[in-house]
């Protein structure tokens, strides 16, 4: 781990050696890379949306095409109404799963708590291909199991597939806000209301829903952006249902109408800006929601509230669990539904689209190298903006641009990237069809949310430290090596298994970025499901899956061993 | 905010004063790992002789490739072939999008109405593979120095699940009149022709056959009993056989893969006749040709390459005694193929699809 840096130079001793530090010297280098991989790709897109393909200036012509064309116009109304009806259902069911398991005596906390993470390993094609196996034509609900039950009909494929795979897709996200929101309370509220004389449902009204308030918001906003931008679950399900992800996906991929998916691109992004905004003011509101006095919530008694809930959580949490059995399934019967026998000839890749294993081992790879060097860089990021006491004005560009991404979806930032590194002109051509392009990518659009977790991490740190080794003349890397890394493990190893889980299931960003004879799985998923290989496609979900199920349980073992190690000195670990 | 725009807006001029600053070294890098191969003048167009790296674009099956290349690899073990492989209609949109900065050297296998689309677009340069004499010459470029060679047809096919047909009394259609019965209503998948190659040729064969009013005509109807157009001319078939959708348009090859594989099809080629196109090879016009992409065509069309596509596909260009008709297929299978103008099918591409998307593609509701 300490490496001595190499790229130091003895320090400079002139006057101005002040300034040209190493630390403001970061910085600047900071700003400029963050620039370079978020915000100049980004304006070179949106500035697409307004020329044609001989590269003149056309206003708003695109978009005024894209409104008198009726399919077009058609996807945005139904990603939006999809969007709507999913946000509403995940977000009910995600609050009152959550508060099962925070304010009720249920049993089996910890297995629910899990259970509601689970989709988060999923890609979420997987979702899709599930829903055909269990309600296509030939699933297994549709034909009664196997004719032990009646027969049950729906028209899976369109709006009703699309949103059971967005809720699935979007439960775990709401569920991590609401499970901290109501985390997050005074047991005072409470015994208050209590003496004042108000019933459960009062008190629910007055004192449980206003605390939650902004968790709430933020949850609506983070689902509804999720589920507006997500491209996997309309491919797999979508049948001729069209949203607009799917129709970028179409413009760029399909008929290589750039100016096009640009302008799509910018509808995309129209919510998530919004989002992005009202999640910043959530934020700063929520930070003054608890004092020094406050006391832990006691959960009262109630044996008919703790039995609906633990009922209203095992049928959530199978559920959840069901797609994920049905898909292991799918990818070991032989030909389904006409030879049920198991084989294991599904996992044989070598006959379908993407070629053999190798987009799964390139996935490991970059998923693995995204995952090391995205921590390394956003926990040094975040340290030079957090704990540097120089350039205020740079750190706060920094600050900004650093969760800028979170408004970004997956796709606008590979489509940006398309037309920013694949221009001959850049200096940074030559990255275009490497796997660096696909880390990068990877890198920019899960950054903001690590970059986040590292400031927290970092802002419990006392800032004694940097001041004693400063009036030391201890060099600052030596603090941070010394002090700062071994204290803020815990949310170092978070930080690498995001990034490592998310890398193995996104499809939107890198899509448009892989290079010919670089495939990854969760894109080669988008191209067995085209064509036709739904059950090989089954196969790599299984294996995604099991990959980050894996690297969660070592995320966990590490995590035990290095708080036993480190925890020490912090007197009170939760 | 306000504040750190204006800062973003003075880091922006920053970045791009470095980003000409640093153009310089990074360019130069690029020169020095590129343009070390020696390079002989003695055609139009540069050749390198010593790059042993091929980007191949191609629209054959997946589960082809590997078997074909084969032959080459061990011909030539030391040339890297990158292929980028997708749907007829992606690759060419691909390969028009690219066509200031082209990326392939060689197209394998791609659709003829493309490669001629490319063709009228002067992207492709002339080169007559060693062997191309061989070539029946209804299946290559008329041109002394060749544009393009074909190497095998294929055709379209319904692709059937007979034991879902059973379940429902339904008889197996055998012709494109039958597809329009309305008991077939909601069973039936077909390619877009935008996307796929056997979407188009079907489109394009339909056109030809029946006139083009009565062509859209018949299309309309059939439109009413399409449960769903999907993206590749595989998937139909596939469709077909789980049972998902019981009638799959597909192609030959596929169909008969699918019934290998144990699915309870039978594949039908349409009593009227069947659009078909063929799969051919062209060179890219680029400044640098790479010798290795002509070694590749030349490979392309030799024996052994021939003898592999035989073994997917019924019809291939070249008339040899050994051609054999594999399994599956009906015995003569030139006879099955319509009088079809590649072309004129071609110009008519863009048309076409326009047509296509303007009737079909605004449905955005999936029918129950």
């Amino acid at each position: 781990m300490e490496k001595s840096p190499v790229t130091m130079r003895p320090p400079i001793r002139r006057r101005w050696r002040e300034f040209i530090s190493m630390q403001n010297m970061l910085i600047v280098l900071l700003v400029l890379t963050l620039t370079t991989s978020t915000l100049i790709p980004l304006i070179t897109l949106f500035s697409k949306a307004f020329i044609n393909k001989e590269e003149q200036f056309i206003g708003l012509a695109n978009f005024i095409k894209y409104f008198s064309t009726p399919s077009l116009a058609q996807s945005l109304s139904n990603t939006i109404w999809i969007s709507v009806l999913s946000t509403l259902i995940a977000v009910s069911l995600a609050f009152v799963y959550a508060y099962g398991i925070s304010r009720t005596g249920i049993r089996g906390k910890s297995y629910f708590h899990y259970m509601a993470l689970l989709p988060l390993f999923e890609p979420t094609m997987m979702h899709g291909i599930a829903l055909t196996y269990l309600f296509g034509n030939q699933g297994i609900v549709t034909n009664g199991f196997f004719g032990l039950l009646p027969e049950f009909h729906i028209q899976i494929y369109g709006p009703i597939g699309i949103v059971i795979s967005e809720v699935l897709y979007l439960f775990p996200q709401a569920f991590l806000i609401f499970i901290t929101a109501l985390t997050i309370t005074d047991q005072r509220l409470y015994d208050a209301a209590e003496t004042l004389g108000a019933g459960k449902i009062k008190t629910f009204f007055t004192v449980t829903l206003p605390s939650v308030k902004y968790g709430l918001i933020s949850a609506v906003f983070v689902c509804f952006t999720a589920s507006f931008t997500d491209f996997g679950a309309p491919q797999a399900i979508g049948g001729n249902f069209n949203v607009l992800a799917t129709d970028i996906y179409k413009q760029v991929i399909g008929q290589q109408n750039m100016s096009m998916g640009a302008t799509v691109g910018i509808l995309l992004t129209i919510p998530a800006i919004i989002a992005f905004a009202v999640d910043r003011f959530v934020d700063r509101k929520q930070r003054s929601m608890l004092s020094s006095k406050s006391t832990p919530y006691k959960i009262p008694d109630g044996r008919l509230r703790d039995g609906l809930y633990h009922v209203f959580c095992w049928v959530i949490s199978i559920a959840i669990l069901i797609p994920l059995i049905t898909t292991l399934f799918a990818s070991l019967i032989k030909v389904w539904p006409y030879n049920l026998h198991f084989s294991l000839k599904h996992f044989d890749f070598s006959n379908v689209a993407g070629s053999g294993l190798e987009p799964f081992y390139n996935s490991l790879k970059v998923s693995f190298i995204t995952a090391i060097v995205g921590t390394i860089v956003t926990f040094v990021f975040a340290y030079l903006i957090e704990k540097s006491r120089t350039m205020k004005g740079l750190r706060q560009v920094g600050y900004f641009l650093s969760i800028l991404p979170l408004a970004l979806p997956g796709m606008v930032i590979g489509l940006a990237y398309i037309f920013f590194f694949n221009n001959p002109n850049n200096p940074l051509n030559w990255i275009y069809g490497t796997m660096i392009i696909i880390v990068l990518a990877n890198i920019t659009h899960f950054y903001a949310v690590p970059f986040m977790t590292a400031t927290t991490a970092l802002k419990k740190l006392d800032k004694e430290f940097e001041l004693v080794s400063e009036s030391m003349r201890v060099p600052f890397y030596k603090t941070f090596l010394k002090v700062t890394v071994p204290m803020s493990l815990p949310a170092i190893v978070e930080i690498a298994m995001y990034f490592f889980v998310n890398s193995m299931v996104t499809v939107s960003a890198v899509v448009f970025l892989r290079s010919a004879d670089f495939n990854l799985a969760a894109v080669s998923l988008v191209n067995m499901e085209d064509a036709g290989d739904v059950a090989a496609a089954a196969a790599m979900s299984t294996l995604i899956v099991v990959t980050n199920i894996i690297v969660r349980v070592i995320y966990e073992l590490i995590l035990n061993k290095v708080k036993k190690r480190t925890a020490a000195w912090q007197t009170s670990s939760q | 905010m306000k504040r750190s725009f204006g800062s973003v807006v003075t880091m922006l001029s920053m970045v791009f004063l470095l980003a000409a600053c640093g153009g310089k070294g990074a360019n130069n890098d690029v020169t020095k790992a590129d343009a070390t191969p020696t390079v002989s003048t003695n055609a139009e167009a540069t050749v390198d002789t010593t790059s042993k790296e091929l980007t191949v674009y191609t629209a054959l099956e997946d589960d082809q490739i590997k078997a074909y290349l084969t032959t080459f690899n061990a011909q030539y073990p030391d040339v890297k072939v990158n292929i980028v492989r997708d749907s007829t209609g992606i690759v060419t949109a691909k390969l028009l999008a690219e066509k200031d900065n082209t990326q392939a050297d060689v197209v394998w296998g791609l659709a003829a109405t493309s490669l001629l689309v490319l063709d009228q677009d002067n992207m492709l340069e002339p080169y007559s593979p060693k062997g191309v004499e061989r070539i029946l010459p209804d299946f290559k470029d008329k041109n002394d120095v060749t544009h393009w060679v074909g190497i095998d047809a294929w055709e379209t096919a319904f692709v059937v699940n007979k034991t879902e047909m059973e379940k429902r009394n339904l008889e197996v259609p055998q012709s494109y009149e039958d597809l329009l019965k309305p008991e077939y209503k909601g069973l039936i998948t077909m390619p877009n022709p935008s996307s796929s190659g056997t979407g188009f040729l079907t489109v394009s064969g339909l056109v030809q056959l029946k006139g083009k009013d009565a062509a859209w005509d018949y299309m309309s109807k059939l439109d009413a009993n399409i449960a769903m157009y999907v993206h590749s001319g595989s998937k139909p078939a596939k469709l077909a056989g789980t049972g998902e959708y019981p009638i799959g348009i597909s192609f030959g090859y596929r169909g008969i893969e699918e019934k290998k594989n144990g699915s309870p099809v039978e594949v039908v080629f349409p009593k009227e006749g069947s659009g078909w196109d063929l799969e051919a090879n062209a060179l890219m016009k680029k400044t640098v040709v790479k010798q290795v992409a002509k070694d590749f065509l030349d490979w392309a069309i030799t024996d052994d390459a021939m003898k592999e596509y035989n073994k997917n596909y019924a019809i291939i260009s070249l008339k040899t005694d050994s051609t054999k008709i594999p399994e599956g297929y009906t015995v003569d299978p030139v006879k099955q193929l319509i009088k079809n103008d590649l072309n004129d099918a071609a110009k008519n591409r863009e048309g076409v699809l326009a047509e296509w998307d303007k009737r079909f593609n605004a449905k955005s509701e999936p029918k129950s």
